[in-house]
């Protein structure tokens, strides 16, 4: 099992090879639908993002709030195949790749290609693996969004596959 | 006549809310392990993980997902019992109410226009029925909507038959791929109205995985469905492989002689279902 920690340097992301499973430990942001929309509607309005997208990865998920003792509650992916409208956009502004479940369209793929990130296929479903292996969970953007607002979680062994490269590669 | 305080039927639905939040059922553990022993690879990666996820939500007491879904309410009420206490519909939510707070559940349910959160995941889906008898049956169901997402209705022709019955679960799994976290557990409603097949179909879903229908002529469509949906290939997460489906539950109501409804829910591999009976 490969071992990766974020931030990922140009020559890490394009080493990977669809198929790989790997483990992921560092800093992810959390998106879902909402969030998404707010952050083509500031990109629109030639605002930043709440986050720095140079090389960052943005998690589809939503977690369940965190009981006493943890840091965060049940946080598996949801299904990333939603985000489709917004993920090429993203990925112009510099991301490093995205983590989510299920495939995504020609378009995300062909962003990812020409944008040299990368796209890690969570286990779906496996919510309580996720939320255990999380260290540390911080509101940065949008409360009124509840569970759908964007948090930045410190990761630990994230178990992943590589679904596309940035080489075209597809595990699907 | 039996008196019964909807208090109770609030504590009820509280209790089971939390279990099946956290437990995977006992059929579908099964099942998943049966599956990863025919799987490598990413797809064997996948299945040891979510059986691995099973036994964490066990041991840490958290959501087996952090979808911990809308909250469907199957009622069977005797006739011979007489409610008291707060109306059923206020009871029924005030028990969801406590247990997706007090479980730490996620609260999934919002306007569809608005898409402003409710904040408590009320209100619960409910279904009464009343039947026989002086007793009340309570069932939870826990609906994750990345499943839910890939479900669909077809009103078929009488014409299409057992084929076009076929046809459509396994379009419906197919199309479906790798989003709604196969392998899935697929209800499927046979019969009845445009709304009744669909209710056939959830009500399918709280079958044991593994377990057959009774009419000989319904089993074989489960079998003949299951087979072809896993001979597709998607496998878990989409990953490949032999396990797309964990099985095919078909339950069956007479229909009109002019239609043939089909309703097809999909269901992820998280199969949570409680059920209770006061």
């Amino acid at each position: 099992m490969k071992e990766l920690t974020l931030p990922l340097s140009k020559e890490e992301i394009l080493s990977l090879r669809a198929g790989e499973c790997v483990e992921l430990s560092g800093t992810v942001y959390t998106a879902r639908d909402c969030a998404h929309k707010r952050f083509l509607e500031l990109l629109e309005k030639g605002e930043k993002l709440p986050f720095d997208p140079k090389g960052a990865f943005l998690y589809y998920a939503g977690p369940c709030p965190a009981p006493a003792g943890k840091a965060c509650g049940s946080c598996g992916p949801t299904t990333s195949a939603r985000m489709n409208a917004y993920a090429p956009r993203l990925l112009k502004e510099g991301l490093g790749g995205m983590i989510g479940k299920g495939e995504m369209s020609a378009e995300t793929r062909n962003a990812l290609q020409e944008c040299g990130a990368v796209y890690f296929a969570a286990i779906g479903g496996a919510g309580a693996v996720y939320g255990n292996a999380i260290r540390r969970a911080e509101l940065v953007a949008f409360p009124d969004l509840l569970s759908e607002g964007v948090y930045r979680l410190e990761v630990e062994r994230f178990p992943l596959v590589v679904a596309y490269d940035a080489h075209g590669g597809n595990l699907y | 006549m039996r008196t019964l305080d909807t208090k109770e039927i609030s504590n009820a639905v509280y209790a089971l809310a939390l279990k099946a939040g956290r437990t995977l059922t006992e059929s579908c553990r099964h099942a998943l392990a049966c599956a990863a022993e025919k799987e490598t690879g990413a797809a064997r990666f996948a299945l040891d993980t979510i059986l691995e996820n099973g036994e964490v939500a066990r041991a840490e007491e958290m959501p087996v997902c952090q979808d911990t879904g809308m909250a469907v309410v199957l009622l069977s009420i005797g006739q011979e019992v007489f409610l008291t206490g707060d109306p059923l519909r206020e009871a029924v939510d005030d028990g969801v109410r406590r247990a997706y707070a007090d479980g730490f559940f996620r609260k999934s349910i919002c306007d569809p226009l608005t898409r402003k959160n409710t904040r408590d995941n009320t209100p619960a889906h409910l279904h009464v029925e009343i039947v026989g008898g002086d007793r009340v049956e309570i069932a939870f169901l826990p609906k994750g909507f990345g499943s839910e997402n890939m479900s669909r209705l077809f009103m078929l022709t009488p014409a299409e038959g057992k084929e076009g019955i076929l046809k459509a679960i396994v379009d419906t799994v197919r199309e479906a791929g790798s989003r709604p976290c196969p392998p899935v557990y697929v209800g499927v409603g046979i019969g009845g109205s445009f709304d009744g097949c669909a209710l056939l179909a959830k009500k399918a879903l709280t079958r044991e995985v593994g377990s057959v229908n009774p009419r000989e002529d319904v089993a074989e469509i489960e079998r003949e469905a299951l087979a072809r949906i896993n001979a597709l290939g998607i496998g878990p997460q989409g990953f490949h492989g032999n396990t797309t489906a964990l099985g095919v539950s078909c339950e069956v109501a007479p229909t009109h002689i002019a239609g043939l409804p089909v309703a097809v829910n999909i269901q992820c591999h998280c199969i949570r279902f409680e059920k209770v009976t006061l």
